[in-house]
């Protein structure tokens, strides 16, 4: 690709540190790009496909429901129902003549299979254009079933994946409506009732099962769990959402918006927290125990530290041995967690020299900035042409991304952590951390790269 | 656990899907576009769609697949993509320099109406470049229609005839298939002596080597001067009705070039057919080599016949491929009791038969013992095997649910195989490819017979 490869549009959003200006983000991609991004109903899916009990319908051609068949990876200690794929495969003549009836005929027959609590209708693009009125045949279906049917406004082009994200938060904020006074009298009882912080946690989708790791260290603390956003969630626990009296939230590119929404609705107060890596994991746990006001909270979370660190920091320092000194790119989709990936590869003694995302905010660009070295390259929405540029430019041994960034840095001879949908392992947490280290160790040191003929 | 189907039929008046069978055309165009040499497909519609489908795609050939978008937003869908192509056009040849660009449209850009054509007119094309397009509305067909559409473009684009007389050569259209295929049947013409054209060609593309460099247009793909030289050929064989006539009867009407419509070479009737055509339209002689392998792949079915004899089968897939696994476990003495695709299956022209016709016509004497169905779902495939079980389970990987909810074997082929690796590089078609279906076959049937046999009838020798 040689130096083509950045357009003098593109170089607004791309970033070396030490260069005096500010990177550009969220904005519209250019169009022609081999852009990693994707669009506002692969936002809005991702972060309420893990909801078990649900239908997901998608309402549209049969594609956009092809795809997002249970491709998320998140894992169910009770319902299934959300690993089916449901569409209403829109034909020509529903293009012409509008799809509501068979909309309402779809929701009528998948209620009466499965008898779910809850219907997720999906706007596609074309939803957005033939004018179909998604919010009358919902109203309709539930009127008619006594069940809760939702739409979702995740017409493609209108934004890109954050738009999905709060398209998203906007059906779940509907979802747990009640009135402000009824809520804080629940609140109260249930706490009460409890005996120990009800909470509720946000933006962790139960990927390898990465929630129930974090619901035992919460519990383990004296927290109890009230409903996870929306990993391993069902439709009734989440209705209960305005009981908690606090939101953590982990994901925040997915659920800043909700907590606000809650904070200002509901009074209940959020703080940010992070599970990815040792340091940050206890980080959080403090952070939610300095939260929730006790001392007595505060002794669990350093005893739960320190027996955690026990177990695992010596076997992460086993693999620091091998990996200290190596150089890693991070291309993930939201900025949170690629600012944890810069903290927890410096744990394995590693330096991150390229770091982007598909959609990070100004704020946590400006912290990655302040984290990485001199050099490092900061980008937004990063083209293949700009990946390969910059792991090559940047010598770095290893990528972390998702799906399609992985053959790509296969191809380049480079090792490749998936930290999306295909991960294996949990990746929270103080064992996730030691999985980190042995996902990293295993890639950056098999013998597989011993075959490649090239030159590195 | 994820077992939500219930056994008893009832009617499904709505026309949803339930576990679909089938995706969306532009995921096949784009498939095809990749199999020019030097193209980069590109998606006009929505960032999503060709995210997804890269995706997709990425998954099945565990090989970086690259492909651009028009990116549309809210202002494309009202005022039209118009200007979203034009930059996407340039800003393309500007980036990643590409000698082709395949344009696809979505469900979106089609119902706004946008005239591809007339945009692509009006864009500034380098000299010697090439844009073109196929319309793949999401909403009409299936992923093999859009592969279809693209291949059927390629030869209004490029295809000539420009000698005063057709030349030994033929046109392989090999259909909606793995590179590994691809490859086996450019051997076996190879093997005849006869110089081809084939198109799509994926191979080198999608099953590139590892080099430790990024190649953005890897050696693979048919050439644009190939693509122009179909239209001299002699013959084309259009192999898989539903994603090979469009192409085939275009190169008729367009540069005279006639078609033998042949099934995907699967099997050994299928093979024997491929084979024969082209003995008979090019005098060429089938080599010992050839023969031995035919001559290998019988000695094995007759080696191990009776371990499928009177088995059931449910295959699935799409509707070409489909159509070859069921003459090829006809011919191993299964029956294949459940026969679905998800691809709707309308008659392709006169004389030509649509996929419930044509699969009955391969069962001939069985076909009112077997369940055959376009347009179906996995839903309905599942209430099959529940009200009528089966020993066998072929379909892609949306299968795994079914085989698990019922404890079937299950053997994985086609489009798409997300949950295991190395499937795209090695053929199911030819003699080499029917071995390598036996062994899967009944590696599967005998690993489960292993399984569940009790301990005294627990046997070394099978």
């Amino acid at each position: 690709m040689g130096e083509s490869t950045a357009l003098p549009e593109r170089e607004a959003f791309i970033l070396t540190k030490g260069q005096k200006k500010t990177l550009r983000c969220d904005a519209d991609s250019l169009a022609g790009c081999v852009s990693q991004r994707a669009c506002v109903y692969c936002g809005a899916r991702v972060v309420l496909n893990p909801i078990t009990d649900a239908v997901h319908l998608v309402h549209g051609p049969i594609g956009c429901a092809s795809y997002t068949w249970d491709i998320r990876g998140s894992l169910t200690s009770g319902e299934d129902l959300f690993r089916n794929s449901f569409s209403t495969d829109l034909k020509e003549p529903d293009i012409i003549f509008g799809g509501e009836k068979k909309l309402a005929a779809c929701l009528d027959e998948l209620v009466e299979k499965y008898h779910p609590p809850v219907v997720f209708v999906y706007s596609t693009c074309i939803v957005g254009v033939i004018g179909d009125d998604l919010s009358a045949v919902c109203r309709a279906a539930a009127a008619r079933h006594g069940i809760e049917v939702l739409p979702v406004e995740s017409s493609g082009f209108i934004g890109n994946k954050s738009a999905g994200y709060r398209a998203a938060c906007d059906t779940l904020l509907k979802l747990i409506e009640m009135p402000p006074e009824e809520a804080a009298v629940r609140r109260q009882a249930r706490q009460a009732s409890a005996g120990r912080p009800v909470i509720n946690y946000l933006g962790d989708f139960n990927l390898a099962g990465e929630t129930w790791i974090i619901r035992d260290y919460l519990h383990r603390i004296g927290v109890a769990v009230n409903v996870v956003f929306t990993g391993d969630s069902t439709c009734r626990e989440l209705k209960k959402a305005p009981e908690a009296c606090l939101n953590l939230i982990q994901c925040a590119g997915s659920m800043q918006y909700m907590a606000g929404q809650m904070q200002e609705k509901y009074g209940i107060p959020y703080r940010q927290v992070s599970f990815l890596g040792l340091q940050d994991t206890a980080d959080s746990l403090r952070i939610v125990a300095e939260s929730l006001g006790s001392a007595e909270m505060a002794e669990r979370v350093e005893k739960l530290i320190a027996e955690e660190a026990a177990v695992y920091a010596p076997q992460i320092e086993y693999y620091k041995q091998f990996l200290a000194g190596k150089r890693a790119a991070v291309y993930v989709g939201g900025g949170f967690k690629a600012i944890s990936l810069i903290r927890q590869f410096r744990e394995l003694g590693i330096e991150v020299v390229m770091v982007g995302t598909q959609t990070g905010r100004k704020e946590e660009y400006q912290v990655m900035n302040d984290l990485v070295e001199e050099g490092a390259v900061i980008m937004d929405d990063a083209n293949p042409a700009e990946l390969e540029r910059f792991l090559l430019e940047q010598g770095a041994d290893l990528l972390v991304g998702g799906v399609k960034e992985r053959p790509l840095a296969y191809k380049l001879g480079r090792a490749f952590i998936d930290h999306n949908h295909d991960r294996k392992h949990p990746l929270s947490g103080f064992v996730g951390a030691l999985n980190f280290a042995k996902e990293v160790y295993s890639t950056v040191c098999s013998p597989v790269w011993r075959y490649l003929n090239a030159t590195r | 656990m994820l077992d939500y189907t219930p056994k008893a039929l009832a009617e499904r008046k709505s026309g949803g899907m339930i576990n679909p069978a089938k995706t969306c055309q532009p995921i096949g165009a784009m498939y095809a576009a990749l199999g020019i040499h030097g193209c980069l497909p590109h998606s006009h519609g929505s960032q999503g769609c060709c995210s997804y489908h890269r995706m997709h795609l990425t998954r099945h050939f565990r090989d970086p697949i690259m492909a651009s978008t028009s990116s549309f937003t809210e202002g494309a869908s009202v005022f039209g993509g118009g200007a979203n192509l034009k930059t996407a056009i340039k800003n393309i040849f500007e980036i990643y320099n590409p000698d082709v660009i395949a344009v696809h449209t979505t469900c979106l850009s089609e119902t706004i109406g946008d005239d591809v054509p007339t945009i692509i007119k009006q864009s500034e094309v380098p000299d010697g470049k090439v844009v073109f397009h196929a319309n793949t509305p999401s909403y009409q067909g299936s992923h093999v229609t859009g592969f279809s559409n693209m291949a059927k473009a390629m030869v209004t684009t490029f295809a000539e005839a420009t000698l005063a007389e057709k030349k030994a050569q033929v046109n392989l259209l090999p259909g909606f298939v793995n590179p590994g295929d691809m490859r086996e049947i450019k051997r076996i013409t190879k093997l005849m002596g006869v110089p081809f054209v084939m198109f799509p060609d994926t191979s080198g593309v999608v099953d590139s080597p590892m080099t430790g460099k990024f190649e953005m247009y890897p050696k693979g793909g048919t050439t644009t001067e190939e693509l122009k030289d179909a239209g001299n050929s002699q013959l084309t064989l259009a192999m898989g009705r539903f994603a090979s006539i469009g192409a085939a009867e275009q190169l008729e009407k367009k540069c005279g070039v006639p078609f033998a419509d042949l099934q995907t070479p699967i099997g050994i009737k299928a093979t024997d057919a491929f084979v024969m055509a082209l003995r008979g339209a090019f005098a060429a002689e089938v080599p010992y080599e050839l023969e031995e392998e035919r001559g290998q792949l019988v000695d094995i079915m007759t080696d191990t016949h009776f371990h499928f004899h009177g088995k059931k089968v449910a295959i699935f897939g799409d509707p070409d491929v489909v159509a070859g696994l069921t003459e090829f476990v006809l011919s191993l003495g299964m029956l294949p009791v459940h026969v679905l695709t998800g691809t709707p299956g309308g008659a392709l022209g006169a004389g030509v038969l649509g996929f419930e016709e044509g699969i009955k016509d391969i069962l001939g004497p069985v076909a009112d013992k077997c369940n055959v169905k376009a347009a179906g779902d996995l839903f309905l495939l599942h209430q099959w095997i529940k009200n009528e079980p089966v020993d066998l389970l072929i379909g892609t990987t949306y299968g795994k649910y079914i085989a698990r909810a019922e404890d079937i074997p299950f053997v994985r082929v086609g489009f798409p195989v997300l949950d295991r690796s190395v499937h795209s590089y090695m053929p199911i078609v030819g003699y080499r490819g029917a071995m390598r279906l036996i062994e899967m076959v009944s590696g599967a049937l005998l690993e489960r017979a292993d399984r569940d046999a009790a301990d005294e009838d627990f046997e070394l020798v099978m």
